[in-house]
């Protein structure tokens, strides 16, 4: 019954939109893909791009730039939300309550807030080609960028810019730092959680055995308290993925970024939408198999269902 | 489940019967004013002023459209929109016109569903740098870093000049204009590129310091940006393309807001058909006879537009001159 409703809203809504699409001469399907695209991209993660390709590679190389910055973010959000969770946890006063500061001010502003404030920071702050930072032997800082060099190509100052070498724009970097410590925040609480969880007897027990501090962490600790983390953890790392959609203010091209630009360009919105939530989708739905088949590995047997 | 069944029946016939949309100026008319989708905020364009009145030339073509349909130009409401919002806008319906300082472009013409009722401001796209750079053509900007706004024909004109100059750049894509201007003026780029019309403005109304900006003397495209309508409602297209063409004739006859009613009584065959005395030219069209006078003595002709929201900052006619005087503004006669 329930089926039936479902199946006939959406095929009303399906026949109404197509109807008015027909009705405004708004052009659909998904041929577009294969026309050029006509615009250039900042900048790509795994190959480059020509404004004379297509708009399918357009929207491969805003997902290479979504991937770079979901993954590192990941990482390092997961290392200084642990950190944090543990400092929190510590008996040094002052390092307990300065994570506690740093949970309770990040968790509460505005992701979008802080991704302006990153930005203007790197933007403002860093100085213009010409008069880059050098501190190390072919590692510049300016506002362009931070360019450090790849083997076998350096970074060369010629006419406006650095050519050659490597490159972190200030927009990816701005994006990465503000996803990471945002997210961090929230982990941070998950990890504490997890191990204020594992029972007080367990610790006193391991204690009498006459292990470090840091081996009670290591052994007894972290391996019982996983299980209550990564379920939490698995909701953060997607959030921080479908986070980085934020990157269209800032100016970083990921893919939601390029799908507006598309949708824009070709007024093809149902099928840009339709794109971009089937990507994330995928994105997502891969990265909750991965931690659910993790989670299952740490959990005590018969608790993982 | 027979009565479930029941309301669904009815619900579809409910649904079918809505799917029949009434014309565009039936709509309007119930509704009592014209949904008027505009920029978010462009000096000389649409932009509110201090007292949060809309002010600018895309402004008085909806102005204009209010004028010809009730006979007041206040019965108009704004649709703030950005470049990225302004399609989904008026495919949709949400906004009546679209007079949003938008490029005409076959595509925009045709696969976007979208009728341009004319063009009335005639663009180009060009460049803007810092003086210090030292930067005299555009043909010196290979390796430059470039901001410019997501979604517009400025990106696609942008890459196709570098390419067909055999130039590299670096763009940043930016989806906010305020945010794509923040970006230029703390140095982030080296370029800022839009129409000129848009630098212009940005020059005289943004910049900490205007003098230290030059725009460069090459203009890379032609961008005829003008109001557009949705597909599929002829009389309104109608009613919005001599709404505009009005302003440009009445600047032709010579005709303003502070003449206009005087010359209701002129001997000019052409004045007396503008301002209904003879024919029935409104009728045609649905609208009051006195359509053109309504639009002329609240809103100006196309001269009195420009000089009061377009002079202040800077501008010059040049290719928005009449016909008659060396430009493109060419109304058809309005007979």
């Amino acid at each position: 019954m329930l089926l039936a409703a479902l199946a006939f809203a959406l095929g009303y809504l399906y026949y109404n939109t197509t109807q008015n699409l027909e009705a405004r001469k708004i052009a659909t399907g998904f041929a577009f893909l294969w026309r050029e695209a006509g615009f250039e991209i900042g900048e790509t993660t795994f190959s480059a791009f020509s404004a004379a390709d297509s708009y399918f590679r357009a929207l491969a190389a805003g997902l290479g730039n979504t991937f770079r910055v979901a993954s590192l973010g990941i990482v390092f959000a997961t290392i200084l939300g642990t950190l944090l969770g543990l400092a929190r946890l510590s008996p040094n006063w002052l390092l307990a309550k300065l994570a506690a500061a740093y949970v309770e001010v990040i968790r509460n502003v505005p992701l979008l807030v802080q991704l302006f404030f990153w930005y203007t920071v790197i933007a403002d702050n860093f100085p213009a080609p010409a008069q880059a930072f050098n501190p190390l032997p072919n590692v510049f800082l300016s506002n362009r960028g931070i360019f450090f060099p790849l083997p076998g190509d350096v970074p060369v100052l010629s006419g406006f810019n650095f050519t050659g070498g490597g490159v972190l724009t200030p927009e990816f970097a701005a994006l990465l730092i503000g996803l990471a410590t945002y997210t961090a925040s929230f982990i941070a609480e998950i990890v504490r959680a997890g191990i204020l969880s594992v029972p007080r007897g367990q610790v006193e027990a391991a204690q009498s055995l006459g292990l470090t501090r840091r081996d009670v962490m290591r052994f007894v600790i972290l391996p019982q308290a996983l299980r209550l983390i990564v379920p939490p953890a698995t909701s953060q790392y997607l959030n921080l993925t479908k986070n980085s959609s934020l990157a269209v203010a800032i100016g970083y091209p990921d893919l939601v970024s390029i799908a507006n630009t598309t949708m824009n360009q070709t007024g093809q919105s149902i099928e840009g939408i339709a794109v971009i939530m089937a990507v994330f989708l995928t994105i997502s739905l891969g990265i909750s198999a991965f931690m659910n088949a993790y989670n299952r590995r740490v959990a005590l047997k018969g608790t993982a269902r | 489940m027979k009565r479930l069944l029941a309301v669904l029946a009815a619900a579809a016939v409910f649904f079918a019967g809505s799917a029949q949309s009434q014309s565009t100026l039936e709509a309007v008319t119930k509704k009592g004013f014209v949904q008027c989708g505009v920029n978010v905020g462009l000096a000389g364009f649409s932009q509110p002023d201090s007292q949060g009145v809309w002010k600018g030339i895309d402004v008085d073509v909806c102005r204009a459209v209010a004028a010809a349909v009730f006979g007041d130009a206040s019965k108009v409401r704004y649709t703030p929109l950005t470049a990225q919002q302004r399609f989904p806008a008026i495919q949709s319906g949400e906004v009546d016109i679209l007079s949003r300082n938008t490029t005409w472009t076959i595509t925009r013409d045709t696969s976007l569903g979208l009728n341009f009722v004319g063009v009335n401001y005639y663009d180009g796209q060009g460049f803007m740098v810092p003086k210090k750079r030292k930067v005299k053509s555009a043909r010196q900007l290979d390796g430059a870093t470039v901001c410019v706004q997501s979604g517009t024909t400025t990106e696609l004109n942008l890459a196709d000049y570098f390419r067909a100059n055999k130039m590299k750049f670096k763009p940043v894509v930016i989806e906010k204009l305020e945010e794509v201007l923040n970006a230029y003026f703390s140095g982030r780029c080296d370029v800022y590129t839009t129409d000129v019309s848009g630098l212009v403005a940005v020059r005289a109304s943004r910049a900490p310091r205007p003098e230290d900006h030059v725009i460069l003397p090459e203009v890379i495209s032609k961008e005829p940006l003008g109001p557009a309508v949705r597909h599929g409602d002829d009389r309104w297209f109608d009613i919005v393309k001599w709404s505009l063409f009005a302003m440009i004739e009445a600047e032709e006859l010579g005709l303003t807001s502070k003449n206009i009613e005087q010359q209701a009584g002129s001997p000019n065959p052409s004045v007396q058909r503008f301002t209904g005395a003879t024919g029935d030219i409104g009728k045609m069209m649905g609208l009051d006879n006195r359509w053109a006078v309504n639009i002329i003595r609240q809103v100006g002709n196309y001269g009195e537009s420009f000089d009061a929201n377009l002079k202040p900052l800077g501008f010059e006619r040049g290719l928005n001159k009449l016909w008659t005087q060396g430009g493109l503004l060419y109304a058809p006669p309005i007979r």
